[in-house]
């Protein structure tokens, strides 16, 4: 397409956005002038403009036309049409609801055409619109096209992966059925990237419903085993860089994670086998020095250390496995020490490798302080949240406190609720607790969200050992010149509820508090405000000595007229308040707050929001159980698969063999409406057409004699049974035939009534076009009968049907593409132009009827071979009709011109 | 499964884009945004892994292109790392010694190779031959389809 070279190097040539913008703008309206336009834009310009538009689509700009003829596009006859139309289509359309039906349409036509490269366009336009629209018209189709028998390759590939799509954005459209049986056992299949594709398509299925899928375990199993044993040839061209298959091991390891370890002791048996096996692998030296062995290798290294921490059962497997990823957070690759931080986090939620995991701890701090890499570090952190425990609690939050001050701004919200978590969690003294969390104020304020610093409130009021100490601490760190807002929320409600305990001491007696609070109101936003307003209230109550200055403040016009209303309301009622209740009734109003009711801590209930990587064992666990719920209820799926998918082997086999008897067997009988003509009185009678695609009836026929037919062809060889048929009373005396001028003995003499059977053999020593003769001579009645017909061997007859795809198709259409292999012949139809008729004739004709392979569904496609004692000959044909003319195009290529020619007049005589 | 696979310049030109769920078009500038310059941003030789929202985030560089993929939180990143790796290849294979410019200028042979390798996010042919003669086919059937359609009507 030199028009879309020429523009994008017009656009990759602008100076200045401006001028691309223009640009642009001038050739939209081109396009949209061209697409106005009274003229019909022939298909080659539609595509030209189309993906035009899909440039200037993809450099970021808007396109609102052109989906109209894209849809057009994919109805087209051309591939590169059709392809350029549904990537358009998978690029632009999400949501435009109103092309979907014809989108459908088109997607149907593609879906039945049984051409592979079709059919493939359409399965991947369907993935990736992915829309509901085209989930409902397509989750029945998709399935079964998946398991019939005679689906190629690459399309059940393309097949499981759309049903997963489906099975993703509408799971309520595709409903288990007698399809996954079959579909688990694709695991078997011979074709590695069936296996692979069917494997994804498994695990998320069963990750829906286990319960169906449970026979996948033992096939996984199976398979993995032989992945991992095999040698790294064996597996040819899915071998990457030296490591068999690792793209199926993974999915294989990751499918078996969505099971608990096989009850099955023997398969049990051999998984544990493949785990050591690939465990032992870690440790040979790499057979290749390129980083894609290594990567590849330790994928499958790294899934299956998953599956490992997933069973949680095997004690020395889960303890090699952390020697493993212990050795990796050394490895010199960064990508390496990465993962392994981020695999041990899940492997320290293990009973059984929790201590192992621990004796990395200085690795991981070290990690946490030298790594360059902040992605590095943050799971550094994660690591050490995760194998925090009592014992080491102090050291890890001392050092993830210390890592604070300088993290990076993108993970500190992060560090600082893990910080307050693991304080609470393993705080033996709370006083630790208090610190810690103050700490994190100093640090990092900013990133103390509100949960934190109400947790920290909760827990001091629940813990009367705490009160006092948290009181000194906040009136302390209340001192430094500039603190944190929510160490003024934290200092004033600690001090309104608590500030008695530490009123005792003159350095912090109830006035000097007082001022060192109201000394950061201003300084603070509205909530912080009305909160020491509160503080406040609660002072006149703990210290009555105070209560002319707060009442005095609570006066000031900036309060009691503040634009606020909430702080306004707060300054009056608190006035109020003190002025008219009697010392009883503040002391009941404003009493102590009563203990929070222990509940799961907002902090956690946070993270878990963040959902941070890897450290959030309960949902995983919460997952475990949703499957064993989901697994219990589901019924167990009937089990006849294997008896569905023998029934499938053999259609398939039906399918791929070729007839062995040609057109003998067809369903309709096309041939008999022909009126056999009565030819007593030519000398030498043609056979009549008709035997060009068949091979039994009768040949001649008068008053006297009926000359019967049956042949059979198989390649090079043919064996006709010729019958003589004495159609009168009376004996025919001295009865000859002979074949040229070889003489056939027959009986000379034929009983009235009765039949004579004559055998030939024939063998096709070269191709031919002149059939040979048949001479017959007899007396009846004391004349001498003459009678010569032409036997209907003809070079078709010689033909082996070839199937083949439409890629096969046409790399052999283009490799027979010399002018002199190609004869067409276009004329004029004799017969009425019915489908089925034509595919009859077809196919007697000898040749392979291609469903699927011309995109205009209405033509036919054929191939074969014509065997010759000495040669074969590829053959293809092909036969356009035009119902509106009555006509015919039909094109022969063969690799041998005379065999074009010959075929060529052979097979347009019969339609 | 892989959620969008995203092919930008060193300067943050974005030169191909695939994205295997739908996405809002106004959400999809924003990704793209975050992840050139989250991606830029990496300082050489850090680690070719990032954790962005829910998902994992798995990138190289391969001359002048950045290859950058999201990933669902369960999958194998190493693993990711050698699809990129294996798309390059095709592409190599294809253009032979593949640059920036084959890309621009053809893309949508980029797209339709992609398309052979991955589908819905997930790896659908993981072998070399088979996809690069799959490919080839697709583009020898295009120019026989060509001449194959192109005699005139009658």
């Amino acid at each position: 397409m030199r028009g879309l070279a020429v523009f994008i190097s017009d656009i990759r040539n602008c100076k200045s956005k401006e001028a691309e913008i223009k640009r642009i703008n001038k050739e939209l309206a081109n396009i949209r002038s061209k697409f106005k336009g009274d003229k019909a834009l022939d298909g080659y310009s539609k595509k030209k403009y189309v993906c035009k538009l899909l440039f200037i689509f993809l450099l970021g700009h808007d396109i609102d036309f052109g989906h109209m003829e894209a849809v057009n596009l994919l109805s087209s006859n051309k591939y590169t049409e059709k392809q350029i139309g549904y990537l358009f289509i998978s690029v632009l359309v999400n949501s435009n609801s109103d092309l979907i039906s014809l989108i459908n349409n088109a997607i149907k036509n593609d879906l039945s055409s049984r051409n592979p490269t079709f059919m493939n366009l359409a399965l991947h336009c369907i993935a990736n619109v992915g829309s509901r629209e085209m989930a409902e018209a397509f989750a029945a189709e998709v399935p079964r096209i998946l398991v019939a028998g005679d689906t190629m390759d690459s399309v059940k590939q393309s097949a499981a992966l759309c049903l997963l799509r489906l099975n993703t954005t509408s799971p309520d459209l595709v409903p288990m059925g007698e399809w996954t049986a079959r579909v688990v056992h694709l695991l078997n299949d011979q074709h590695l990237g069936v296996v692979t594709a069917a494997t994804s398509l498994i695990t998320t299925l069963a990750q829906k419903s286990p319960e169906d899928f449970k026979t996948s375990v033992s096939l996984a199993v199976a398979r993995l085993s032989r992945i991992v044993s095999s040698a790294s040839t064996d597996l040819q061209d899915y071998t990457y860089y030296f490591v068999a298959a690792p793209w199926l091991s993974v999915k294989l390891l990751r499918l078996l994670q969505c099971y608990p370890p096989p009850e099955d002791g023997a398969i049990r048996g051999r998984l544990t086998e493949c785990l050591e096996t690939i465990l032992n692998k870690a440790q040979e030296p790499p057979k290749s020095k390129k980083v894609q062995h290594s990567n590849a290798k330790n994928a499958v290294l790294f899934e299956a250390i998953s599956l490992i921490i997933h069973h949680d059962s095997e004690p020395t497997l889960l303890v090699r496995a952390c020697n493993q990823l212990g050795q990796f957070l050394q490895h010199r690759e960064t990508n390496l020490r990465y993962l392994a931080l981020e695999s041990m986090c899940t492997l320290a939620s293990s009973e059984f490798s929790h201590e192992a995991v621990k004796t990395h701890i200085e690795t991981v701090i070290n990690a946490l302080k030298s790594e360059r890499d902040v992605s590095v570090r943050q799971r550094a952190v994660d690591l050490l949240y995760a194998m925090c425990d009592r014992s080491n609690a102090k050291q890890i939050v001392a050092e993830m406190l210390s890592y604070l001050e300088t993290a990076d701004y993108s993970i500190r919200e992060e560090i600082v609720l893990k910080v307050a978590i693991l304080a609470e969690k393993y705080a033996v003294d709370y006083t630790w607790y208090v610190d810690t969390i103050l700490n994190l104020i100093r640090f990092a304020g900013d990133y103390v969200s509100d949960e934190v610093w109400y947790r920290v409130i909760q827990i001091v009021i629940n813990r009367d050992e705490v009160q006092g100490y948290a009181a000194k601490t906040v009136f302390e760190a209340l001192q430094a010149p500039a603190c944190h807002e929510n160490l003024v929320k934290v200092g004033g409600y600690i001090l309104g509820e608590f500030g008695n305990l530490i009123a005792g001491d003159s350095r912090s007696s109830p006035l000097i508090q007082f001022d060192l609070l109201h000394s950061k109101f201003h300084l603070c936003s509205v909530p912080t405000r009305a909160l020491l307003l509160s503080a406040y209230i609660k002072f006149i109550n703990l210290f009555p000595e105070v209560k002319g200055t707060i009442q005095e403040v609570l006066r000031s016009d900036s309060q009691l007229r503040n634009a606020d209303v909430e702080l306004q309301q707060r300054a009056v009622e608190y006035l109020r308040l003190s002025c008219i209740a009697s010392t009883d009734i503040l002391a009941t109003v404003l009493e102590e707050m009563p203990p929070f009711p222990e509940r799961e801590s907002s902090i956690l209930a946070k993270l878990k929001k963040k959902k941070g990587p890897g450290n959030l064992h309960p949902d995983l666990d919460e997952n475990r159980k949703e499957r064993s719920v989901n697994g219990g209820t589901v019924a167990a799926s009937p089990t006849p698969s294997t008896d569905l998918l023998g029934l499938g082997s053999t259609i398939a086999t039906q399918n791929s063999a070729p007839p062995v008897s040609k057109g003998t067997s067809l369903l309709v009988d096309v041939f008999s409406e022909n009126i056999i003509p009565d030819m007593r009185c030519l000398p030498l009678a043609p056979f009549p057409s008709r035997f060009v695609c068949k091979n039994n009836g009768v040949l001649y026929e008068n008053q006297l004699l009926q000359i019967g037919l049956k042949s059979e062809f198989r390649q090079n060889l043919g064996r006709m049974y010729v019958f003589f048929g004495n159609k009168t009373s009376t004996q025919f005396m001295n009865f000859a035939a002979s074949v040229f001028i070889l003489c056939i003995p027959a009986d000379p003499t034929v009983d009235g009534g009765a039949q004579l059977q004559q055998i030939l053999n024939i063998e096709c020593v070269s191709d031919f076009v002149d059939a040979p003769v048949l001479n017959i001579q007899f007396r009846y009645g004391g004349t001498l009968q003459n009678i010569a017909v032409k036997l209907p061997i003809t070079l078709n007859k010689f033909f082996q049907p070839t199937e083949m795809t439409s890629q096969d198709f046409f790399q052999r259409w283009k490799q027979l593409g010399a002018p002199q292999q190609e004869v067409q012949k276009i004329f004029k139809a004799k017969n009425s132009m019915d489908t089925e008729v034509t595919k009859a004739k077809i196919m007697g004709f000898g040749a392979a009827l291609l469903d699927g392979v011309d995109p205009n569904p209405s033509n036919f496609v054929g191939a074969g071979v014509i065997h010759t004692k000495t040669t074969q000959v590829g053959c293809l044909l092909r036969l356009e009709p035009n119902t509106q003319a009555q006509m015919y195009r039909l094109t022969l290529r063969t690799s041998r011109d005379t065999v074009s020619q010959r075929l060529c007049d052979l097979l347009s005589e019969q339609f | 499964m892989m959620h969008f696979l995203l092919l930008f310049s060193r300067q943050g030109k974005l030169r191909l884009q695939k994205w295997f769920t739908p996405v809002p078009e106004r959400e999809k500038k924003k990704i793209v945004r975050d992840m050139t310059t989250m991606v830029l941003g990496r300082k050489p030789r850090s680690c070719n892994f990032l954790h962005w929202k829910d998902l994992k985030i798995v990138y190289k560089k391969y001359a002048s292109l950045y290859f950058c993929c999201g990933l669902d939180a369960e999958e194998n990143e190493l693993l990711a790392l050698e699809v990129l790796h294996r798309y390059v290849e095709l592409l190599d294979k294809y253009f032979g010694n593949v640059c920036e410019l084959d890309i621009i200028f053809n893309f949508e042979k980029a797209y339709f190779i992609l398309d052979e390798f991955l589908l819905g996010g997930e790896v659908q042919e993981t072998s070399k031959q088979v996809l690069s003669r799959s490919i080839e086919a697709s583009d020898m059937l295009q120019e026989t389809m060509e001449e194959y359609m192109s005699k005139p009507a009658f």
